[in-house]
């Protein structure tokens, strides 16, 4: 999302789905994990709009769908790619729109080749890293600024993209265009190019889908975009958790710009986060590579003083090109009166980064006797993470840790009922961790805010204190925060002034001391040089004037008031309800905005309007905040040596982009290739039918004992490994289990771990109903009761019968529902942008009845994958 | 809803002004997603105890049925329905028909090319206008609230039973190592201090509302007439008809197939309802019986 459109977040709102002519919910669940956001869906319906669900079972989304469409898992890219393909050679795209508002136009560097000319990868892989050097991927006439820009050190760029930047491009324009889009080199024609091989057949072989329902669905989304419709796209972690999921959701961006229903009602792409303040964790994060506001985590080699900080990461055109007002503002917000013009505003103490650090390499390193000591809050990795098996050895290999949760889960209790301990894998007496759990408040028992799925924040109000030593992380963390200060009280050295520095002044409240959680968002929101709370982000300067803990939500705490706390009823106000609570960017509900309205200014339609220019007020009015430079006209041209927001002309909405135009084709901010090109998920039963290359060539995979991977499709031992593996979430449970299996009154609801398979592959591999089954990867077996079902058809995928493998997540062995754990299934193989596990296509194999118990596990799974090595 | 007419039997007479317009539910199942957000919020508001019967494997539902324990519960129904007639018997030729033209013009809800389709349906106590279970009360436990619902008060109840067979629903149940009756009491506490039902409240979709009966009635015959306007013919009321066996339900239904499809009766009909030819054939009975007696008395004497 961000590298297409510029900014990490769902473009709409929940709401707006109502006014849809068509959804397309794909890679979610949305009916089972999003059931309140879903009424939505409902009201669409209601209204007459089509809903489709494509997936690979038939869920409760289904149930309520107009149509339901059976895909292999892991094809999603060779579907919506289809998708591209009919569009373009049946001109069925919003020409108008692609025009003017992406880069179609653009001329594209001559060095660049395509997966149509290298048999599936781009130019510039290096077969030494594993890694695309980009520099050919660039605009015609930018291939030396790209060069300049580049780093030695990809990998966090995944996330700062994910995040927002999008690249740097030099100059407000490219240096080379076609207006017309007929130029061979132009994106327009490389993107006709690059997908014409995705036609409805290969669709119907690579996906399992007939092609007639393909077409169905691609008429659809046709049928219903333009002047006069609009469609909306929803997802979730269908899409994101594959080694190519962030382009799976760069797929659905191009298509939805190719119809022109990016910033308009009843359009967009809607990302449906996992809990509920995953766009939160982001927005402030709590990865290793990024500031909050998607600021770029600082290089430790290359980025050494601010200034060398803000030339690698401030486009000059573009909203971005403020980037040092928002970083300054940041650090003031953290250090203070010590952050001083002379001293680079406390930039030094900032932590670096010089590789990557994210969750799968940490528990790596962990397991390599690398690190000390752990803390986890808000997860449960022995049961939520790919190979769980592994995350729980490496547990073992720590000095200490820490869990807060409410219960004790998993992650606190490997190392006396993990399943390693049954196996003989792991002895209790041998393990050195000290754990140290610490009892959690829930959201009742604590002020603050949740940042929903599109980008909304909502206060929660403490209800009843929290139980006995029961606080909140943000209790845990002024508390920490300060006895650590407390300890290097007086301290001389260097090192610990990033820590003695900071603003760690929070007013508490209460016996219990519990931080003034309104204080924290107010510091957040922002102040200006007055001391006066900021409205938004346009004030904020480089010179230390002004603080602000994420620029992002600058206005959050307007007029000295919790905006966040907003909670005017639907029928006081539009259904716009701008005054329920305070959504990112200016209460925006709907970003780039400015595209409802054509290049002049003017609705598309009198059906679609939302926002556009008054020309007697010479403002732009509507539905909602414009997200635009309120007083920038139509046909206003940036002059000669306009910089940041100034650069970009009155026809260009996509604000945070340098060129201000959405990015069908992304020359910058992704580590895989420019286009989204299907390629096999890591274990597939299926050879690429398009491209001599399988997989992706630049995923992340961890190549060490404990992660074997299963051999795919024409390689020894892959009959091993037949079905298809997918993983999910079922409505009755939370995540990895430690807020829903330790309650009585979900776990009743589903009380078993359970597999979903066909009646076919129930009689294939004799699985009886209601009994039990054993699934079985490289990595371990796990059992589950069988629930056999027509929700799940097997599919013909390339002239061979495929069968799929359904299993929920939630389950681990603590709590009142305990059971084995999916993901201990699956391995350590990510996207390589943002580190994301796949665990929503895979290999596997099901076999009648319950596991092996204790030692006889690891034998039975080592001898399944030598046997069928030996069989080949 | 002033000088509203009252239609339950014993009620609203015995509450005089006091008497509040008969409320009830109407839940429609055609946008249930199976969430199950009311069975949960039932049980937290009245603290009713967790049922933990195990892996039921009958699709997602593994609470099974209503009972002492479950004052809600929701049923999915995994359905392959037959395209063509020659696939099958259908029961009902008219409605296959308006199925087939579904599925043809991909419009069905189950649109799938084998008619798959997955029914959920929340079911609750029916609140009967006639009610049984209150007909065959002996201790005068259960009630008639001032809101037309059906109650049982847990204090006078003596866990005798008879409602339990006189339900033709089945909802009245014993609680296990308690003996009382438990049930839905459409939140009677709630609906006193103005508040809707837990689980209504909690329903995302709305496919559970609350409100007034005759505007619930009002509301389901309009949505009726919308889904069969789509094409879906296969909608229908369940226990909306004041004239059924049980008088009309206070918590009625809109059902995508026969009530059977969901494990409901067709014709339900309250047992008390022929109570008095009952009586009347019994004391006949008796009557010719004594006669008979005392003919032969007289016989004796004759």
């Amino acid at each position: 999302m961000g590298t297409s459109f510029g900014r990490g977040g769902a473009t709409t709102f929940q709401q707006d789905l109502q006014n849809s002519d068509c959804i397309v919910i794909m890679g979610s669940n949305m009916a089972e994990c999003h059931p309140v956001g879903f009424q939505w869906v409902v009201e669409a319906r209601e209204r007459g709009a089509k809903v489709i669900h494509v997936d690979p079972r038939f869920t409760r989304t289904s149930a309520l769908a107009d149509l339901h469409v059976p895909i292999r898992a892991g094809s999603d890219i060779a579907f919506l790619g289809g998708v591209v393909n009919y569009i373009l050679s049946n001109e069925r795209e919003f020409r108008e729109y692609v025009q003017a508002y992406t880069n179609a136009r653009t001329i594209v560097s001559d060095d660049f080749e395509d997966t149509e000319d290298l048999d599936g990868v781009f130019s510039g892989l290096n077969p030494d890293s594993g890694k695309y050097e980009r520099e050919s991927w660039q605009y015609k006439g930018m291939e030396e600024v790209a060069a300049a820009g580049h780093r030695d050190q990809g990998e966090a760029e995944g996330e700062q993209a994910h995040g927002a930047h999008g690249g740097e491009l030099e100059h407000g324009e490219p240096p080379e265009e076609d207006e017309t889009l007929q130029d061979p080199r132009c994106v327009f024609q490389l993107l006709k190019r690059h997908y014409s091989r995705y036609t409805p057949e290969m669709v119907e072989r690579i996906c399992g889908v007939p092609k007639e329902t393909f077409l169905e669905v691609a008429e659809a989304l046709c049928e219903n975009s333009g002047r006069e419709r609009t469609s909306a796209f929803a997802y979730a972690v269908g899409w994101t958790q594959h080694t190519v999921g962030v382009q799976y959701i760069r797929t659905a961006a191009i298509v939805q710009l190719l119809l022109g229903n990016i910033g308009r009602p009843g359009g967009g792409i809607l990302a449906l986060r996992g809990h509920a303040s995953i766009q939160g964790s982001t927005d402030i994060p709590t990865l290793f590579n990024i500031l909050p506001g998607y600021l770029p985590m600082p290089h430790a080699h290359e980025e050494t003083s601010l200034d060398l900080y803000v030339e690698r990461n401030a486009p000059p055109t573009g909203f971005w090109g403020n980037t040092k007002a928002y970083m300054v503002s940041l650090l003031k917000a953290w250090w203070g009166e010590a952050a001083q013009l002379e001293n680079d505003f406390c930039f030094d103490h900032l932590p670096r980064i010089d590789e990557d650090h994210s969750h799968y390499r940490t528990v790596a390193d962990m397991q390599d006797n690398k690190l000390e000591g752990y803390f986890v809050m808000g997860e449960n990795p022995a049961v939520g993470s790919s190979n769980s098996k592994l995350q729980r050895l490496a547990l073992a290999k720590l000095k200490w840790l820490v869990v807060r949760d409410f219960s004790e889960i998993e992650t606190a209790s490997f190392w006396k009922d993990g399943p390693e301990i049954e196996t003989g894998e792991l002895k209790t007496e041998e393990i050195g961790t000290e754990v140290f759990l610490m009892p959690a408040a829930a959201h009742t028992e604590k002020d603050g805010s949740f940042t929903n799925t599109q980008r909304l924040l909502q206060w929660h109000h403490k209800a009843v204190e929290p139980e006995g030593d029961c606080r909140s992380e943000l209790w845990f963390m002024y508390h920490l925060g300060r006895l650590v200060r407390q300890r290097l009280a007086g301290s001389e050295r260097q090192r610990d002034r990033p820590i003695l520095d900071l603003t760690w002044d929070y007013p508490t409240i209460g016996p219990t001391e519990e931080p003034d959680a309104e204080a924290v968002l107010a510091e957040i929101g922002g102040f200006d040089a007055e001391k006066a709370p900021l409205g938004d982000y346009l004030p904020l300067k480089d010179d230390g004037s002004t603080t602000c803990g994420c620029w992002i939500y600058a206005g959050c705490y307007a007029e000295g008031k919790n905006q966040t706390a907003r909670r005017k009823p639907a029928g006081e106000q539009s259904w716009v309800a701008p005054e329920w609570a305070w959504a990112w960017p200016m209460n925006r509900r709907i970003i780039y905005n400015r595209a409802s309205a054509d290049p002049e200014g003017k609705p598309w339609s009198e059906r679609k309007k939302y926002v556009w220019w008054d020309e007697g007020e010479e403002e732009w009015v509507g539905e909602d905040v414009p997200d635009f430079t309120p007083d920038k006209a139509p046909d206003y041209i940036p002059p000669e040596g306009a910089e940041a927001q100034e650069a970009l002309r009155g026809d260009e909405p996509f604000i945070m982009q340098g060129d201000g135009r959405a990015w069908l084709y992304a020359p910058n901010g992704i580590v895989d290739g420019p286009f989204p090109t299907h390629y096999e998920p890591r274990e597939s039963p299926f050879a690429n039918l398009l491209y001599e290359q399988r997989s992706n060539p630049v995923r992340d995979e961890y190549d060490r004992p404990e992660n074997p991977i299963n051999p795919s499709d024409g390689e020894a031992g892959a009959d091993a490994y037949p079905f298809v593996v997918t993983s999910y979430r079922l409505t009755e449970h939370h995540t990895a289990g430690g807020m829903s299996r330790t309650l009585p009154y979900l776990s009743e609801l589903q009380p078993e771990f359970f597999c979903e398979v066909s009646p076919e592959l129930a009689r294939e591999r004799g699985l009886e109903h209601g009994g039990w089954a054993t699934i079985i990867t490289a990595r371990t077996a796990i059992e589950a009761r069988v629930m056999v079902t027509a929700r799940i058809k097997p599919l013909a995928v390339d002239g061979r019968t495929m069968h799929q493998v359904g299993l929920p997540y939630h389950w681990g062995s603590k709590g009142v529902s305990t059971g084995d754990s999916a993901n201990d299934l699956f391995a350590f193989v990510l996207d390589p942008n943002v580190h994301i596990q796949e665990v929503k296509a895979a290999s596997c194999d099901i076999q009648p009845g319950r596991r092996p118990r204790g030692p006889d596990l690891p034998r039975f799974v080592d001898e399944h994958l030598r046997e069928a090595g030996e069989r080949a | 809803m002033a000088g509203h007419v009252l239609d339950t039997p014993a009620w609203p007479s015995t509450y005089d002004g006091e008497a509040k317009p008969r409320v009830g539910f109407f839940t429609d199942t055609s946008v249930c997603i199976g969430c199950k957000a009311c069975e949960v919020a039932c049980k937290e508001w009245n603290h009713v105890p967790s049922d933990n019967q195990g892996y039921l494997g009958s699709s997602y539902d593994n609470s099974g049925e209503l009972g002492a324990d479950r004052w809600r519960h929701v049923a999915f129904i995994e359905q392959k329905l037959p395209v063509g007639v020659e696939g099958g018997a259908p029961d009902d030729l008219v409605a296959e028909a308006a199925r087939q033209n579904l599925v043809e013009e991909g419009l069905s809800p189950h649109a799938d090319e084998d008619g798959f389709r997955w029914l959920m349906s929340s079911d609750v106590c029916k609140h009967c206008t006639e009610a049984g279970c209150l007909d065959a009360c002996p201790t005068g436990s259960l009630f008639r609230t001032e809101f037309g619902t059906v109650v049982v008060q847990e204090d006078i109840c003596n866990g005798c039973g008879y409602c339990v067979v006189s339900c033709p629903f089945g909802v009245l149940d014993q609680r296990e190592g308690d003996g009382r009756v438990w049930k839905c009491t459409l939140c009677y506490d709630r609906l006193q201090g103005d508040m809707e039902p837990a689980c209504a409240q909690a329903c995302p979709t709305d496919s559970i509302q609350f409100g007034e009966l005759d505007e619930l009635r009002e509301r389901a015959g309009k949505r009726v007439e919308t889904l069969h306007e789509r094409g879906r013919g296969e909608a229908r009321l369940y226990g909306e008809d004041p004239d059924d066996g049980v008088g009309g339900f206070g918590a009625f239904f809109l059902l995508m197939d026969e009530p059977e499809t969901y494990r409901l009766p067709p014709d339900p009909v309250v047992p008390t309802r022929n109570a008095d030819t009952v009586w009347k054939a019994a004391g006949a009975a008796a009557l010719t019986m004594a006669a008979g007696i005392a003919a032969g008395f007289i016989g004796r004497r004759g």
